[in-house]
């Protein structure tokens, strides 16, 4: 293998990089990615950087020693189609890149609200998605101007959102289309303890009532619910959940169901292209089927073993190496949440120690008598050893 | 590394703990002594290595970090830490860690905190 493109420069992308050199790869690398900046690192985008409390240096994910890596950066491009047996990748700058390997990193995009059209793109001003350092820039001076802020859709990014607007000094309101927010990654119960951050200080979430229409002329005014309530905004962020990065491979042949589908080590069903974070659904022994996430360990550890799938090459046979096990966490009014595992709907729920009311404890998640997965909340270390526990079991199911 | 330039300097000398209470994969944070830092002390499959406690990227207690081999996990942002070298091995920390030297003598384990650059 002489030649292998990374489509996608954001943390897969990079550590996809990374990996093939640190594994001996010694041939080109052309790294393709549509944001003209080089390679950043997005968790911040919620918290301090909305603040002005990082810069935007500081934010970069690459270091002198990437120099030693000798990419050829193709940023400010982005890929169109992929033709997956020549791997031939069309860009849109009417150019193309041929390679030996392919690499899809290309993540995904912040859902949009239906109908109210994308935000700088003939949709109204003041009205936000946060996913990219520019959509960060954007929100934060939006936010400059004062509230009343309106938090569409009370996940991870949402809360944090409106735990960051409140420390700058904001009115706050979150809506929320589920009646009990993060039931889908937490469970119910879970999630109505995280739903308390925000009531805890004060913050109002709107529960089981969808959004009907956004108020304004130019700019954003308010939020109409379903059931007619109005909400006053001067901004509005959607924070609604995200989309793999995948229309490009439309005609690729290659299977884009919720992502691109891989085997657990992240090789496509076509030789010599391979596919890591978020926009890659690979699958997964523990729940035996394909698991898409958008988890920050994932976008960095995955590229390591589907890198060693591509170099390894389409005859070395499937290997049982398993991913790690999933974990996230976030951060919102000064609480850590750290989530480890794969819980499914029906496994029941045990406080390991701490109180659900203290906003400090430990979850642990069962099913059969067994754990699945744990949820703390400001318990860094009791995590870590249910984190280390469950990683135990997580391994072992693959061999 | 910043504490070989203070080798001279005197050390200063903090009990962590008995040996005993630190088996393998576990750790312990000491906190901060006059004119020294919190130091988080590993116990990395029988070898035991000391640094400084605080994440370089944020403000977090490495001491709670998960460890594997000779790494440690920022339990925060997930910044990764060579345990011999102080050096970051992974994002999104970019600034070495303080390493410090630990002896165990007598089942009391020690850990050696080089003066920090600058202090007198």
């Amino acid at each position: 293998m002489r030649s292998v493109a990374v489509v996608g420069a954001s943390l897969a992308g990079l550590a996809a990089a990374r990996a093939l050199r640190a594994q001996g790869y010694d041939g080109g690398i052309t790294l393709i990615g549509d944001e003209p900046r080089a390679p950043y690192d997005r968790p911040p985008l919620s918290k301090d950087f909305l603040l002005s409390r990082t810069s935007t240096e500081e934010l970069a994910l690459t270091t002198d020693d990437d120099e030693s890596l000798a990419v050829d950066w193709r940023l400010g491009t982005t890929a169109t189609a992929l033709d997956p047996y020549e791997r031939r990748i069309t860009l849109s700058d009417g150019g193309e890149v041929r390679a030996d390997g392919v690499v899809i990193a290309t993540g995904a995009r912040a859902r949009t609200l239906p109908g109210a059209g994308a935000p700088g793109a003939g949709g109204m001003s003041g009205v936000h998605t946060l996913r990219t350092l520019d959509d960060a820039l954007a929100l934060r001076e939006s936010l400059r101007s004062g509230g009343p802020l309106v938090v569409i859709g009370a996940g991870f990014i949402g809360s944090e959102v409106a735990s960051t607007a409140l420390a700058a000094g904001l009115d706050v309101t979150v809506v929320e289309a589920l009646p009990v927010p993060l039931a889908g990654p937490l469970g119910a119960g879970m999630g109505a303890v995280c739903a308390g951050l925000h009531t805890d200080h004060g913050v109002p979430v709107l529960c089981g009532v969808p959004v009907r229409e956004l108020l304004g002329g130019a700019r954003v005014e308010g939020v109409r619910l379903a059931d007619g309530t109005v909400l006053p905004a001067a901004t509005v962020l959607v924070g609604i959940g995200a989309e793999p990065n995948t229309d490009w491979l439309a005609d690729s042949g290659l299977d884009i169901r919720d992502g691109v589908r891989t085997d657990a080590r992240g090789a496509t069903a076509v030789p010599h292209v391979v596919a890591a974070g978020d926009c890659a659904a690979s699958y997964q022994p523990g729940p035996a089927r394909h698991v898409r996430t958008e988890h920050w360990t994932d976008a960095l550890r995955q590229p390591e073993t589907a890198v060693r799938a591509l170099l390894a090459g389409p005859d070395a046979g499937a290997d049982t190496a398993c991913g790690p096990l999933p974990y996230f966490w976030s951060e919102q009014y000064g609480v850590r949440i750290q989530f480890a595992g794969a819980r499914r709907d029906g496994d029941s729920v045990r406080i390991e120690s701490g109180d659900p009311e203290d906003r400090s404890f430990l979850a642990v998640y069962e099913r059969d008598g067994r754990p699945t997965a744990v949820l703390g909340m400001d318990q860094p270390k009791q995590f870590t050893r249910w984190r280390r526990r469950l990683a135990a079991d997580w391994a072992a199911v693959t061999t | 590394m910043e504490h070989s330039e203070t080798l001279t300097r005197e050390d200063t000398v903090l009990v962590a703990c008995r040996i005993e209470d630190l088996p393998p994969g576990e750790s312990v944070r000491v906190d901060a002594a006059e004119g020294t830092e919190a130091v988080a002390v590993f116990n990395a499959d029988g070898e035991l290595y000391a640094i400084d406690d605080t994440c370089t990227h944020q403000d977090a207690s490495l001491a709670d970090g998960w460890l594997e081999g000779c790494t440690v996990e920022c339990p925060l942002h997930a910044a990764c830490f060579d345990l011999r070298t102080g050096m970051p091995s992974g994002p999104p920390a970019k600034r070495p860690v303080r390493t410090h030297r630990v002896t165990v003598e007598d089942g009391v384990v020690r850990v050696h905190v080089a003066a920090p650059v600058g202090a007198l």
